[in-house]
């Protein structure tokens, strides 16, 4: 094996030690004769049946080329090495950075009135009573102050509705009383609207102080003005107006887009991608619908099954990948936070797929009447009558609002590593806890996974993506190149 | 290029660092050799010594043509008993190298510079001499060895000096790295606060067996790793270098998927043909694959660490051999005074683009190499 070396040097045998002990893994069947096996720190690989046999029952042949592969990807150790526990211990650290930094992104819904009737819609209101469903001055004040209370070195204040250019007034003081008061974070600025109401003045004041937009695209002009009614029918030529207005002031990374799916969306995948790529979008979201507020009620309308939607978002990744070979620059958000997951080391900020889960930890809702929510969804539920993720009032101290409620125990009780079904899956590292979803879908926080609809569409779409990493090398370099 | 020479005779007299000076209008004196060129007859006061490119007259020292490219701000080192100069430190140079002994705990299969058990600590002194009489604008100087850390303090009394002297250099160590698993030493470094420092280390493999049996040396590894998990903790820059050969090629991709996934802090990394020098020549045929032949190998790896943002250089390379996807990373490297062409070079029109080779590849080059007869289009170099 080294010949052709002098011989004052050792070969690599003397190097080496003959027998393995396995480290921490889990492992789950992806196909025919395929398994993931994954470790904590989200090291992956592709087994064979009979390979992962063997590993576990110590029939590895010591230094081949399967067990180097295993051993570097921290699968099983050899007393050649024992900085193996160094380099796992610092990977879990990375993953979970942004666990310590607590509370990162602040919602100030600052009026449920809007001007749209969509048929998926959460929570809005069509109605001129601005007593009744605007956020105060001096709630946003509170809302603010306990902001600020947040040890996160960057803060995200995204204003939400309804339509928050209703009472834009409020966004301007808010966003002017934060500025005024930062205390040295980084500090963001977005408000989530559909466009229709946007004004010269409102973008002046957006461009001055880097307020950026979110806005809604459900695809092309008709099922968009079907999915998201306005009294003249407009809402898509708002929307794109609206785009544009913003770009030209702003800059083109001024404005976001996200696609809600209905039952029409499945059907074309395509059509909303093109439209997005139409509108000079470089990255869609291939949503699922959420089942909170109006999108509940109407549900037998427009929902559908979890089946439909992953056929739907294969459908679309296949066609972003062709997309990306004719050289148009057009990524998929979620499959390119799950990759990020998959293929690198860093931690990844997503509210709604983490462990421990995003609420009130990551995320708080400052509702237009003065309750404090645990997430967005949470204050959904609250418009159809189910307080169970309040946390409390502006007038609450930020203690209380933390410790004097179930959140805590809500987020310690839904933590991935214990949970039934979690606690032993091989994509658990990838994945992340969402207990406002099982309250709602199986009235229960923790849930029951084999039912899941969200379990059962977060491992179809990772298999999907780790299938496509492996067996497809074309679709891989496409995938690669969006992380 | 020599950077030694025999001096036209010898005297009693300790050995001693100078800098050249061209003309009188220097204000050290004391601390710099006059040279002289040709048969000007001058009469130089209180200079260290006077050296003479030429016929030497009294009390001068002569020296042969090989070393007529010194230069004004240049420094040498002079052993008159042996009657030998060497070249320390060429001012307008890039590629200033600081050796600070041959020692090492070490000992690689493909070591250019074979390591040996002796008492070199005079080098050291030498540098920390040499270190304020250098130009406060050279570009780069290179810290090496042997394992410069086994220094200790001297190690960080360099740092410290090449800080306070030369704050605008660029200071690059070449250090096996397994000493800064010593987090106390690491701190050291760091309380330095070098604003140009970066250390190159090498990490042969991902397999901790087969990198401690490249470098001779069970448990290295772990010491390296740990090194380096130490100086990214210190926030210290950090290069990691893979010598391709042919007991590393193999898991070139696993490696630098190794780096990505455990090490993705670290600033760039360095892949380098072998230099036919040392231990290289003594493990010539346990060592050599043509780089044709790894050329799949070190594209995946490549890919791996660019997809992972992680600046990648290819050093000691010469482009006919390389596939065209990595030129962009390929840099010209090799030290001037021992870098050659082929005779079969001579017509390439990508001549001044490519590395070449070191002088000493005449004994085994790959057998790609082949002269570019078209210009290659413009926009392919992103150096």
């Amino acid at each position: 094996m080294t010949s052709g070396l002098n011989r004052s040097f050792r070969d690599l045998t003397s190097f080496q030690t003959n027998s393995y002990s396995l480290l921490p893994i889990r492992f789950l069947w992806l196909d025919s004769d395929r398994y993931i096996v994954t470790n904590l720190a989200g090291n992956h690989q592709l087994l064979a049946r009979d390979q992962l046999d063997d590993l576990v029952n110590h029939r590895i042949i010591p230094h081949s080329t399967l067990y180097d592969d295993l051993k570097a990807n921290h699968f099983l150790a050899d007393t050649d090495s024992t900085v193996y526990q160094d380099l796992l211990a610092a990977k879990f650290r990375s993953r979970q950075a942004r666990t310590s930094e607590f509370t990162a992104l602040h919602l100030f819904v600052v009026t449920l009135r809007c001007d749209h009737s969509c048929q998926y819609c959460q929570v809005s209101r069509v109605s001129q009573d601005r007593v009744a469903y605007d956020m105060t001055p001096e709630i946003a004040n509170r809302a603010i102050d306990l902001m600020f209370r947040s040890p996160s070195p960057c803060l995200k204040v995204e204003f939400q509705g309804g339509e928050p250019l209703l009472n834009f007034e409020l966004v301007r003081h808010v966003v002017n009383e934060v500025t005024r008061r930062n205390d040295g974070r980084d500090i963001q600025f977005v408000i989530a609207s559909n466009l229709s109401m946007l004004t010269d003045e409102i973008l002046d004041f957006c461009t001055d102080n880097r307020v950026f937009f979110s806005t809604s695209l459900d695809g092309p002009a008709d099922l968009h003005n079907r999915n998201r009614p306005r009294p003249d029918r407009d809402s898509y030529s708002r929307a794109v107006a609206g785009i544009q207005r913003i770009r030209d002031h702003l800059g083109s990374d001024a404005v976001s887009a996200l696609m809600t799916s209905t039952a029409e969306s499945l059907q074309q995948p395509e059509a909303i991608i093109d439209e997005y790529v139409k509108l000079g979008f470089e990255s869609i979201f291939l949503r699922y619908i959420s089942p909170y507020g109006f999108a509940a009620k109407t549900a037998t309308r427009i929902g559908y099954e979890t089946d439909q939607f992953i056929e739907f978002f294969k459908r679309g990744l296949q066609h972003i990948i062709l997309l990306n070979d004719r050289g148009v620059r057009m990524r998929e958000v979620y499959s390119t936070l799950l990759l990020q997951r998959i293929l690198t080391p860093y931690a990844t900020g997503y509210v709604d797929l983490q462990s421990p889960s995003g609420i009130g930890i990551s995320v708080l809702a400052y509702n237009y009447d003065g309750d404090v929510y645990a997430s967005d969804e949470g204050r959904m539920l609250a418009e159809m009558g189910d307080k169970t993720f309040r946390l409390g009032t502006v007038e609450n101290s930020y203690e209380e609002l933390f410790l004097d409620n179930d959140l805590l125990p809500a987020v310690f009780d839904t933590m991935l590593e214990g949970l039934p079904g979690c606690c032993d899956c091989a994509l658990l590292p990838f994945c992340g806890s969402d207990p406002v979803f099982h309250h709602r879908t199986q009235g229960d926080i923790v849930g029951h996974r084999p039912t899941s609809a969200f379990c059962k569409r977060n491992m179809e779409v990772m298999r999907h993506l780790i299938r496509l990493l492996e067996d497809d090398p074309h679709s891989a370099a496409v995938l690669r190149s969006w992380i | 290029m020599h950077l030694s020479a025999k001096l036209s005779a010898s005297y009693d007299a300790e050995p001693f660092i100078a800098r050249i000076a061209e003309s009188d209008n220097s204000s050290d004196r004391a601390k710099e050799a006059r040279l002289i060129r040709g048969d000007r007859t001058l009469l130089p006061n209180g200079f260290r010594c006077v050296l003479r490119l030429g016929v030497a007259r009294d009390s001068e020292i002569g020296i042969p043509p090989t070393l007529a490219y010194l230069r004004d701000g240049d420094i040498v080192r002079i052993n008159p008993r042996a009657s030998e100069i060497r070249v320390l430190y060429r001012r307008h140079s890039k590629h200033n190298v600081l050796f600070f002994t041959e020692r090492c705990n070490s000992r690689c299969l493909m070591c250019s510079q074979p390591p040996r058990e002796i008492d070199d600590a005079y080098l050291i002194e030498e540098i920390l001499e040499a270190i304020p009489l250098m130009a406060a604008d050279t570009s780069d100087l290179c810290i090496t060895g042997g394992e410069p850390t086994l220094l200790g303090q001297r190690f960080l009394d360099v740092l410290t000096s090449a800080k306070q002297w030369l704050p605008k250099t660029s200071l690059h160590l070449l250090s096996n790295g397994r000493l800064f698993s010593d987090l106390k030493l690491v701190r050291d470094v760091a309380s330095v606060g070098h604003p140009d420092f970066m250390i190159g280390i090498p990490l042969y493999s991902d397999v901790a067996s087969r990198h401690d049996f490249v470098v001779q040396a069970k448990g290295a590894f772990d010491e390296t790793v740990r090194g380096i998990m130490n100086l990214a903790r210190c926030e210290q820059k950090i290069e990691v270098r893979f010598v391709i050969h042919r007991q590393t090629f193999e898991r070139l991709p696993q490696t630098a998927r190794f780096i990505s996934r455990n090490l993705p802090f670290i600033d760039q990394v360095a892949f380098m043909g072998l230099e036919m020098m040392g231990f290289t020549k003594t493990n010539l045929e346990g060592l050599w694959i043509d780089p044709v032949d790894y050329q799949p190998q070190l594209r995946q790896a490549v890919r791996e660490l660019t997809t992972s943002h992680i600046n990648v250089m290819i050093y000691n390379h010469q482009l006919c051999v390389l596939e065209k996807e990595l030129w962009p990373f390929a840099r010209r490297s090799i030290s001037d005074w021992k870098n050659i062409y082929m005779p079969n070079c001579e017509p390439c029109m990508l001549r001044s683009e490519c590395g070449g080779f070191f002088s000493s590849a005449l004994l085994r080059y790959s057998r790609g190499i082949k002269p570019f007869h078209q210009p290659v289009g413009a926009g392919w170099y992103h150096n």
